[in-house]
């Protein structure tokens, strides 16, 4: 089987590691990864502000890169969110694209059909929803069922692990204070699960919930569900 | 809308305040996570949910889609059981008719029921500056009145109080408007309900005129229903003898039967309740029984220009049950006055903007107070999707060429995105750089006041791709 990689605009900028592992994960099932190197953004930041004449470029430019795919994965929550509902507003083309894009755990237990992908990862992780996975896509237990499969690890339940972390893209620099005060909620209830890692399956969300944390000089760090599910035995994840 | 709200700061800055006013986060949250747990239960209750919720959207769609056939029709069932109907196309149009219907009886004073819409168009003030004193009844929005507060919410208006703050507000100011509070009065809920029981009593016996909303009107048949938990309502709907009714438009359906899928969503999405203590329906007037006079003003007040847009018509269907603003994580930090209207949290947020317009700083700001977390729409009772008309509005704010150095900005970024070596080569330049990259560069306030900026990475994706994978 052949996916294309959309890795977005924030993981090849700011996250590589998590663009890495799941090209690490994909492989190790068996997937051939290609990364069609015309991607960008699939345009989420303008459209949610407002702009969608701005969007218009993107989306062509996402459609283009990915359409011969049968399969698309995308180690974000958000962007597949984007891509599945408001892309059908864009013209047939960038309709037809969004049920071939996939959220990577959506893809490992939804397509593959897997929930054990032989990782070890030897910590306490407590798992963050986020709002695009939990409400936009809908992707239920799959997450944790990854996790709980990973050998070593000891997940912890999130109390409030429904409620919004207060990222919301540019909400969170539009609307700074409320925006900080529902992180800081959220990373208390992270830090009350004892956990090592809070882990997240969009990096935006944990960009914003990492600040915080750092500038708190809280405990705890942030990672990429990709990222767990990656470290092995042999090769077990390293800062 | 009302002039109090106008001159409101935008969002964020009134928001500022609320998230760092401990007392108010405390009330709200408590407030809302109560309800919002309950609210969980007795929908889970039902196993139709789902097609009842489908149900209401569509009875709401298809009133809307045939508003003008139904407001006739209403309007002639109204007339023939002995009403009197009178169309306001603004605030200023029903403030005037109301106040005319009330001097017309000779009367200085009227009994209030709850109510959204007169709230909406200031009608307390227009009374009160005609020398005609509104006495609101409904316990919350009595709390408001006598602290000379501003709702804060459409269900609960004073869920920014706490108990002591009403005990005390009870004993300071009751005696102002009326019956004094009880001596000791203590902050328990039994005894505040008490003293609200004697103050307001003296006021359903003697008032001759009530002003009431509706939460239903029924085309078919012309009647009016309220639904509500106190029985206050009630007692204004009956005892008087001339009753004024001011109802927005959108709040028609079509028959009867319509009533059997909102009674049953209703109470549930708003106090968690299978079904709530007190249902009042009238038709007309009736001999003998009730009001001898009854008059219905049906107020449009931006609502036709809202029916307009394909987008953001869809929250004419709303139904004021206040579960979007008890699940939403900014209304929970912000409080309803951030909102600058009687319409607060995410149904405020897409409503005021397109009753009021997006001219003004507040409704400007009002679509960007949200996070799109989504909480709103999945609690919805009638399946606004509330997200997508934000989003709607955004695009309304952004046309209007509000914000000039965010759209510069976005076009720029666009146009970065859309060429990929430049954006490469930018992201290999800040690379390179990230070592003698200050932690708050200039510009980056909004975020780095609360929160740190990632630490850039040794080289983008695309380049660890194209060593290792090509
Ligand atoms: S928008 Fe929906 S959830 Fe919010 S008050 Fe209206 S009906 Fe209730």
């Amino acid at each position: 089987m052949r996916v294309a990689l959309f890795v977005t605009c924030v993981n090849d900028a700011v996250y590589p590691s998590t663009g890495v592992a799941t090209v690490r994960i994909l492989e190790r099932l068996g997937v051939e990864v290609d990364f069609p190197a015309d991607q960008t953004c699939c345009g989420q930041p303008p459209y949610n502000t407002g702009y969608r004449r701005e969007t218009e470029p993107l989306v062509r430019r996402t459609v283009r890169a990915f359409e011969e795919y049968a399969y698309v994965v995308t180690p974000s929550g958000s962007c597949a969110a984007m891509v599945r509902h408001h892309y059908a507003s864009f013209g047939d083309r960038a309709a037809a694209l969004a049920p071939r894009t996939y959220e990577l755990s959506e893809f490992l237990v939804d397509v593959l059909g897997v929930t054990d992908v032989g990782a070890y990862f030897p910590y306490t992780v407590t798992y963050h929803p986020s709002c695009h996975g939990l409400r936009a896509l809908g992707l239920g237990t799959g997450p944790r069922r990854l996790l709980d499969a990973v050998k070593g690890l000891d997940l912890r339940e999130l109390p409030g692990a429904e409620e919004c972390c207060g990222f919301g893209g540019t909400f969170a620099v539009k609307n700074p204070d409320v925006s900080a005060a529902m992180g800081r909620d959220k990373v208390r209830h992270a830090l009350s699960t004892g956990a090592d890692v809070l882990c997240g399956a969009d990096n935006s969300c944990l960009m914003h919930l990492g600040g915080i944390l750092r500038r708190e000089g809280a405990p705890l760090r942030t990672l990429h569900l990709a990222e767990i599910l990656a470290s092995t035995e042999e090769e077990p994840w390293r800062e | 809308m009302s002039d109090i709200f106008l001159g409101m700061p935008a969002f964020p800055r009134a928001a500022k305040a609320a998230v760092h006013n401990p007392t108010l986060r405390a009330n709200l949250r408590h407030a809302t996570h109560t309800i919002r747990t309950k609210r969980a239960r007795a929908v889970a209750e039902l196993d139709d949910w789902d097609r009842l919720r489908e149900a209401g959207r569509r009875i709401k769609d298809h009133t809307l889609r045939h508003l003008d056939t139904y407001l006739e029709q209403l309007e002639a069932a109204v007339t023939r059981a002995g009403g009197t109907v009178h169309w306001a196309a603004d605030a200023a149009e029903a403030n005037a008719i109301v106040t005319a219907l009330v001097q017309a009886t000779g009367e200085r004073e009227v009994v209030k029921v709850k109510s959204m819409a007169t709230q909406e168009i200031g009608l307390n003030e227009a009374l009160e500056a005609a020398g005609i004193t509104a006495y609101e009844t409904d316990l919350a929005e009595l709390i408001v009145q006598l602290g000379d507060d501003r709702p804060s919410h459409i269900l609960v208006p004073a869920i920014h109080r706490n108990r002591g703050e009403i005990r005390d507000l009870f004993a300071r100011t009751m005696a102002d408007w009326g019956r004094p509070a009880p001596d000791g009065l203590t902050d328990t809920p039994a005894d505040l309900a008490e003293a609200a029981r004697l103050h307001l009593r003296e006021k359903f016996l003697r008032a001759k005129v009530a002003v009431s909303g509706a939460n239903f009107m029924v085309a078919e048949t012309g009647t009016l229903v309220v639904l509500e938990s106190e029985g206050n309502g009630r007692m204004c709907l009956t005892l008087p003898e001339t009753l004024i009714s001011v109802v927005g438009i959108e709040k028609t359906i079509p028959t009867w039967r319509d009533l059997e899928v909102f009674l049953q969503t209703l109470p549930r999405s708003s106090t968690a309740e299978r079904m709530n203590p007190y249902t009042s329906m009238w038709t007309g007037t009736t001999d003998g029984d009730g009001p001898r006079a009854f008059h219905l003003v049906l107020l449009d007040n931006g609502r036709t220009d809202t029916l307009a847009d394909e987008v953001g018509r869809q929250a004419l269907r709303c139904i004021r049950c206040s579960a979007c603003l008890n699940v939403c994580p900014v209304y929970e930090r912000a409080g309803g006055h951030a909102y600058g209207s009687v319409y607060p949290g995410p149904i405020g947020a897409i409503l005021s903007p397109q009753l009021r317009g997006t001219t003004s700083e507040i409704d400007a700001s009002l679509p960007y107070a949200s996070s799109l977390c989504g909480a709103c729409y999945d609690v919805c009772p009638v399946a606004i999707d509330i997200p997508e008309v934000l989003v709607h509005l955004r695009e309304r704010v952004a046309d209007q060429g509000g914000h000039r150095l965010e759209q510069a900005a976005v076009k720029v970024a666009s146009w970065v995105l859309d060429h990929p070596a430049v954006l490469a080569a930018g992201e290999r330049l800040a690379a390179r750089t990230r070592r003698a990259h200050p932690a708050r560069p200039p510009g980056t306030k909004a975020w780095t006041e609360s929160r740190d900026l990632p630490e850039l990475p040794a080289e983008p994706f695309r380049d660890w791709w194209r060593k290792n994978r090509t």
